[in-house]
């Protein structure tokens, strides 16, 4: 899959956690790639691995359980997880960098806006005071931030939830980073919000041609702003295609169960349609594949191998017993 | 949030009031005052002259009201062994302590922290655990032991450090770390489980993912938001070191108030022990006092207790 | 590639820079702690069996084989294995009779302060009122006051003895107890059972006795084990002050204050004795911290 348009290419990687119950396979052999100015979704309930995928290719596993146990991730060619900590510093902020869920708590609450802001820009480059709080404004309003210069006084408490987020997006787009990674940027919004969140993610894209990888277990999302969608279950990629093909043909089972979960405006039903059984315990999984407990169209062979990843369409990589 | 306050401050009145009468009880309980304060050869009719003096022969009530308004002027009396105003001696000899608890609660802040610190940020590692062993093991050792024990190492063994008295800065070290003793390990619990907190938070991951280095993310960003306890639970305790001067000051033979009490116990000065033990009590009171109004101000939940 | 999956996935090691961190897996917390509990077998046998363990007459003084060293030291002897004192005495023999002193006042202090505490907490969580406002003002004021200036105060009045210091403690112990046990007595108060008790017409004094009490007695043996080593610390520290259990008793605070003078002669005199307290009060905490994680794991405040 290495190919000159892809800006990261993330190959069977492996994060897993070390517990007293057990080892817990967060991430088990994730594979996919993310083109330059692409907009990859990441799906999946929680504890599906998102996050921790997310975490994992700028290297911020939670220590020391957690440990990155295998594969490439792919920067511009480069591995990262092979590069030492002192460069991925430089690396984290400048060329990658993330929003995190809860804008509440993502901001320190002893430091000003202005500082957290000029926090990244006074690490990664090299400007003189008056820049970086000219800089400073410049992304505040970008953010469409109103008044910065007096917000940039301000500290956490005294915003709004949205204007949190935003914040936290300035923090950290102030150094033209090259990805973007959103985990979950909308959940703790109000609904009103979150439409605004996303015109502005858009926005911001279009304009830097940031290529960006967006968590979320929200279709709406999805299908608003993500070119991809890479659908995540217990660990595992089971799904990635085009946005639209995967809405208008699916073909692992759980991508199917998950759409049709979610509940439409112009179908009545009497019930609401959810997925028999339970995700699995990740420190003790079934052998095979494993969604095979609760799958509908289960095959012998889905209890006892893993079926490896294949393009079933242009583009369209499903792991699935049923197709190949 | 003023009823809490004067409820409280009526609480710590009436504290007071219980550990005076008991203090007052002192010298009556283990017999005739002026018995014991008079000398040897005395006859009888100056012990009874004796009593008089003293008051002893008014009804008790009245000698205790007497004894409680002396002691708000600050008369408490003449102490036996020093033929002196007992709060003159007083004087006199609390500045050592106060030096001493200073330079305890400095040791304990120097030690405490950085393990507190350094504890959280590598939790569970080798220093973490070896952390918590040694403070079980603090805890669980009498701070009297401790300090002899650190005697016999640096003073008769390695013949660094002087064993008793207050010449020089050298005879600071080894009391106020042992006066620290107890306080260092509490100190340190409360480093780490802050720092453990406050590291597990959004805006410390936010701080990694800008590309901050990590000394840069635990001491700008986790140490400034934890000290904030813990550096409210040191000012706040720095009268619970006044209990532990009692055994270090003896043990070191420091000057100052701590042995004061014991000499005086021994030496059956009551006026002494009296005195002290009530200016003691009403410091430690007052203290705790003041705390639990600060932290009234600070979470207005603990008013609702 | 078909990606197999054994039963034990091994770590395959990356290039990952950075520090590699040993994974332990526990499951040893429900492990019954057998070095704390040996530890403590050890000091009860010697403090109920002294007499018939200990090499010498803990009393019994020998002028001519004074400030002997222990045994692996030039000139001690398999005689007195950790040494003499000043006047000769056996060290072992004395540790091992002040084992029984140490637990002695431990183990009374502890009943009687748990005792009263718990008495106090029942009648003032139970009854609420103004029962609950006066008892609990007595508590705090017992909870504020100098603990150990009062004790010293108290016993320089009441004399040196093993009862006085007793009482004493105990006296000024119970309010802990009162204050948590209190907490525990109306958590337990709401529940289902004690209202189908009182529907039932139960007497307050049954309700409290046979439904609160047993819910907190967990609560109270592990406050109670914890305290243990709290109150043998005082004790020892008073009986080094010379206020505590008198000579020539060997309670362990005052062998350590003998040995003070003896420091740059004869050090084993004052390091045994405490080296016993240290073990014995470590032993307690890491049992009454065994048993709050096995009793109640959500009992963290202690």
């Amino acid at each position: 899959m290495i190919s000159k348009d892809n800006i990261l290419e993330v190959q069977d990687l492996k994060t897993y956690f070390y517990t007293s119950r057990g080892v817990v396979k967060a991430v088990d052999g994730v594979s996919f790639a993310l083109k330059r100015g692409e907009t990859l979704g990441l799906v999946g309930e929680s504890g599906c691995g998102k996050s921790i995928t997310c975490f994992s290719l700028i290297r911020l596993v939670p220590r020391p359980a957690g440990r990155i146990v295998g594969g490439r991730v792919l920067f511009e060619g480069e591995d990262l997880l092979t590069k030492s900590e002192k460069e991925m510093t430089r690396i984290r902020g400048r060329r990658i960098t993330m929003i995190l869920q809860d804008p509440m708590m993502s901001l320190n609450p002893l430091f000003t806006i202005g500082e957290q802001v000029a926090e990244p820009i006074r690490i990664h480059q090299k400007l003189g005071k008056l820049e970086v709080w000219e800089k400073v404004k410049e992304m505040l309003r970008l953010v469409h931030i109103p008044s910065p210069e007096v917000r940039m006084r301000e500290y956490p408490h005294q915003m709004s939830g949205g204007m949190r987020q935003r914040i936290s997006g300035a923090m950290t787009l102030s150094c033209q980073p090259d990805i973007l990674i959103a985990d979950e940027p909308t959940t703790a919004l109000d609904v009103t919000i979150q439409a605004q969140f996303i015109s502005l993610l858009k926005e911001i894209q279009q304009q830097a041609k940031l290529s960006m990888i967006v968590v979320t277990h929200d279709f709406g999302i999805v299908a608003r702003i993500c070119d991809r969608v890479a659908v995540m279950y217990a660990g595992k990629l089971v799904e990635s295609a085009v946005t639209r093909e995967l809405f208008n043909n699916p073909i692992h089972p759980y991508t199917i169960a998950l759409l049709n979960s979610v509940p439409k405006m112009e179908v009545k039903v009497d019930r609401l349609y959810s997925i028999e059984g339970q995700p699995p315990e990740l420190h003790a999984l079934p052998p095979g594949c494993s969604f095979s407990p609760r799958c509908p169209d289960v095959k012998e062979v889905c209890l006892k191998d893993y079926p490896p990843q294949k393009e079933i369409k242009l583009g369209h990589y499903a792991s699935c017993w049923l197709h190949g | 949030m003023v009823r809490y306050i004067l409820r409280r401050i009526v609480q710590a009145g009436i504290c007071l009031l219980g550990i005076s009468v008991i203090v007052f009880s002192l010298s009556h309980l283990s017999g005739d005052p002026a018995l014991l304060m008079a000398p040897p050869e005395a006859k009888p009719e100056d012990i009874e002259a004796l009593r008089v003096m003293l008051g002893l022969d008014k009804p008790l009530h009245i000698q205790f009201w007497l004894f409680i308004s002396k002691a708000v002027q600050g008369d408490f009396g003449e102490s036996v062994r020093w033929g002196k105003p007992c709060l003159e001696v007083w004087l006199m000899r609390f500045p050592n302590t106060l030096l001493l608890g200073v330079a305890a609660m400095m040791f304990t802040l120097v030690v405490g922290i950085p393990t507190g610190i350094l504890s959280a940020v590598r939790a569970g590692g080798w220093f973490d655990n070896f952390g918590k062993a040694f403070a079980l093991a603090g805890q669980s050792m009498p701070v009297f032991w401790v300090g002899l024990m650190l005697i016999l190492i640096f003073s008769v063994t390695l013949r660094w450090l002087p064993t008793s008295g207050i010449d020089s800065w050298q005879h600071l070290i080894m009391p106020s770390f042992t006066l620290g003793w107890y306080f260092t390990s509490a100190i340190t619990r409360l480093t780490r489980s802050a720092m453990l907190d406050i590291l597990d938070s959004e805006y410390i991951k936010m701080a990694r993912i800008k590309g901050v280095p990590e000394f840069l993310v635990i001491l700008k960003h986790g140490f400034r938001n934890a000290m904030i306890p813990v550096v409210t639970l040191a000012a706040l305790n720095i009268v619970t070191l006044l209990n532990g001067t009692v055994i270090t000051e003896t043990v070191f033979n420091w000057p100052g108030i701590g042995r004061l009490i014991v000499d005086s116990i021994f030496a059956r000065d009551y006026p002494m022990v009296q005195t002290c033990v009530l200016i003691a009590s009403g410091l430690f009171i007052s203290a705790n006092l003041f705390v639990d109004i600060l932290y009234a101000y600070i979470d207005p939940r603990i008013k609702y207790h | 590639m078909i990606s197999s999956h054994p039963a034990r996935e091994t770590e395959k090691t990356v290039q990952v820079s950075g520090r590699f961190h040993w994974i332990k897996i526990k499951g040893a917390i429900w492990r019954i702690p057998w070095a704390p509990v040996t530890i403590l077998l050890i000091f009860l046998i010697c403090g109920i069996f002294g007499n018939f363990i200990s090499p010498h007459d803990p009393m019994k003084t020998n002028l001519a084989e004074a400030k002997t060293p222990p045994f692996w030291v030039k000139g001690g002897s398999t005689e007195h294995l950790l040494g003499t004192d000043v006047f000769g005495r056996d060290i072992l023999s004395r540790i091992i009779k002040g084992a029984a002193i140490s637990l002695q006042v431990g183990f009374a202090v502890v009943v009687f302060a748990g005792a009263l505490g718990t008495m106090i907490a029942l009648l003032s969580g139970y009854l609420g009122g103004w029962v609950d406002v006066v008892l609990m003002r007595i508590t705090d004021m017992f909870l504020s006051m100098p603990y150990l200036m009062v004790a010293i105060a108290l016993a320089a009045v009441l004399g040196p003895s093993k009862n006085n210091i007793i009482l004493i403690m105990g006296v000024l112990g119970w309010a802990g107890y009162a204050r948590v046990l209190r907490g525990e007595v109306l958590r337990v108060k709401g529940a289902d059972f004690i209202k189908l008790a009182i529907v039932a017409r139960a007497s307050k004094a049954r309700i409290m006795l046979r439904h609160i009490f047993p819910n907190i007695i967990n609560t109270l043996v592990v406050l109670a084990t914890l305290q243990l080593g709290v109150v043998i610390i005082m004790e020892s520290s008073l009986s080094f002050l010379g206020l505590g259990v008198p000579p020539p008793d060997p309670a362990w605070g005052s062998m350590v204050a003998d040995g003070r003078v003896l420091l740059f002669t004869s050090w084993w005199v004052s390091t045994w004795p405490g080296i016993a307290i240290l073990l014995v009060v470590m032993s307690f905490n890491l049992l009454g911290d065994w048993l709050r994680l096995r009793l109640d794991p959500k009992f963290r405040q202690l």
